[in-house]
């Protein structure tokens, strides 16, 4: 065989191995949409069949339209928990990008020993894993009144403040100080320097911290759980909800609930996914 | 500048200060305090040395179970993630059509929560232990493969865009280089391209290491530590420890403090690495 048809071959072998995997990474969430249209009692007994939409001797009818999803909204109040989930991630995202922002200019232009000393408590906090802190914290947002979605969205800042702040950091570190003193010079004042100077240049960090902290946010199981979970679900909590509480669980209602979770996010990758996939791997490269 | 700056303190640092305070430093510094005592509440904390470490190791056989459960998840997690994802990420920069579709696929995963991660992988893996007639409840044995699938179906397409980037930052001249010194693929391979992105290995390394050691959302949604306690990892036994039965909250702190003394460990290694890596270059 000569070598280009060789090299086709290999091409196009590739491409095969490709696309088998891609379909073995897209069939677990196939399967729970598929499962999510099937009676609750068909879905454990046989998940990997689709649903049968006639009756046949000795075989019911599986599909079940959109009982599961009807169900599922009505046991999980699905549709508050998607409202406190954008709440709570939106004003989140907003205060870390508005206030980590402001606090790295200052540790990065302010230099004594107790700035210094403020920045690596931030980059400290980084390390520290979250079953370290959940109990007192959980007490304290209880003891301070900070356990409803408003309270909570300050917890948030405090907790995200550690990465935000450090990414932010490391990108102001390399920028000139010539535009700011010059913007100063020309009496403006810090506000005006920072909003009209530097908060134009620091976009790029800007997109990687609002997309770590969004994704992170978004998907919190624990810390929400264990702040405001009594009162109020977001849509982890909604989706954990109906493995407990009451008795056999709902599978059909379990089923229709994780399309619901999924989807909001599919649609968000597929609208920004280069900032997304950007974002990511630049926050690991720096973190 | 420094001097009109620092007047503007207040509006500049101290909202972030203060959340930061209240959300981590006062807790994490009580947490230590904590560790030492016992209580129920914050509130009626009795001083008792260090009692609590002591009973973590023997009340019960569950922290040293969890500890041996999270060291050979992660250790097969660390190694199958980065493999499979190199390979990913290997297949991806040649020139083959589509290749922004499948990185597209194989990334999505990483954006799903991981309640949500650990249902969907719960019904995969009870299907097809249904054709033996059991589910994964039944040993740890399926309890530890399925968080390992699971981890490598979150983690691969992540870890496969930061390899991607690496791999994309190697002069092409270097592999010319080498096909006209006649150097077979397997030696291009392992004399050029994983040493040019060694960086990138470490950095996957760390991430996978890092986030498996600390896995809990979805350890809690596959198995919930089902049978018993036997698949549940450091942080979900924390937890159980905290909120499982009243009483328990001192050692459940200690463990806390272990478990970040563990993690600090690593972090530090990691930080020692690059720190060594930086001088050599």
């Amino acid at each position: 065989m000569n070598h280009p048809a060789k090299r086709k071959l290999t091409g196009l072998l590739i491409f095969v191995i490709l696309i088998l995997l891609a379909i073995l990474f897209l069939l677990p969430i196939l399967i729970v949409l598929m499962n999510s249209f099937k009676g609750q009692f068909f879905i454990s007994s046989a998940p990997f069949a689709f649903p049968t939409f006639s009756e046949a001797p000795g075989q019911p009818m599986t599909f079940a339209g959109l009982a599961n999803y009807l169900n599922g909204l009505q046991k999980t109040g699905f549709l508050s928990a998607f409202g406190y989930s954008l709440f709570i991630t939106l004003a989140s995202v907003g205060l870390i990008l508005l206030c980590c922002s402001m606090a790295a200019w200052y540790l990065t232009r302010v230099r004594n020993a107790a700035v210094s000393a403020i920045y690596y408590l931030f980059v400290f906090s980084m390390i520290v894993p979250f079953q370290m802190v959940m109990f007192t914290m959980s007490k304290i947002a209880n003891l301070l009144r900070l356990d409803n979605p408003v309270g909570i969205v300050l917890i948030y800042l405090g907790f995200g403040a550690g990465l935000s702040v450090f990414l932010f950091c490391g990108f102001l570190r390399g920028l000139p100080l010539e535009i700011e003193e010059a913007a100063m010079i020309d009496g403006c004042s810090p506000i005006q320097a920072f909003f009209l100077v530097v908060f134009p240049i620091l976009r790029p960090t800007a997109i990687t911290v609002a997309i770590l902290n969004t994704m992170w946010i978004w998907n919190d199981y624990l810390l929400p759980y264990l702040v405001i979970g009594n009162k109020y679900k977001t849509i982890p909590i909604a989706v954990q909800y109906l493995q407990g509480g009451y008795g056999s669980r709902d599978m059909g209602a379990l089923m229709a609930m994780l399309v619901l979770a999924i989807l909001p996010i599919v649609v968000f990758y597929l609208t920004s996914q280069k900032y997304i996939i950007k974002g990511v791997a630049a926050g690991a490269v720096k973190g | 500048m420094q001097k009109t700056l620092r007047r503007y303190f207040p509006l500049f640092l101290l909202p972030t200060l203060l959340a930061f305070t209240v959300a981590f430093l006062i807790p994490f510094i009580l947490g230590v305090y904590l560790s030492f005592t016992e209580f129920t509440t914050v509130t009626d904390a009795a001083w008792v040395g260090f009692s609590n470490y002591i009973k973590v190791f023997t009340a019960n056989q569950d922290f040293l179970n969890a500890l041996w459960f999270t060291i050979r998840f992660t250790v097969v997690s660390v190694v199958s993630v980065n493999l499979f994802a190199f390979l990913l990420a290997l297949l991806l920069t040649r020139k083959i059509h589509g290749t922004n579709l499948f990185r597209t696929i194989f990334f999505m995963p990483n954006l799903l929560g991981g309640i949500v991660l650990g249902y969907i992988w719960q019904l995969m893996i009870n299907g097809v232990l249904m054709y033996w007639g059991v589910d994964i409840t039944f040993s740890a044995k399926y309890g530890f493969w399925g968080l390992v699938i699971l981890m490598n179906w979150q983690m691969v397409g992540y870890m496969m865009v930061i390899y991607i980037a690496g791999l994309q930052n190697i002069p092409e001249d270097l592999s010319e280089a080498a096909a006209i010194d006649g150097a077979s693929r397997w030696q291009e391979l392992t004399r050029i391209t994983i040493p040019m992105v060694m960086p990138s290995i470490t950095i996957c390394t760390f991430l996978t290491l890092t986030n498996s050691f600390k896995l809990f959302d979805q350890n809690l949604a596959l198995t919930a530590g089902a049978p018993g306690r036997e698949t549940a990892m450091l942080a979900l036994d924390i937890y159980h420890t905290f909120y499982g039965r009243v009483g328990y909250e001192g050692i459940g702190q200690a463990k806390a403090v272990l478990f970040f003394l563990m993690v600090a460990a690593v972090a530090g290694l990691q930080l020692w690495l690059t720190r060594r890596k930086e001088v050599d270059a």
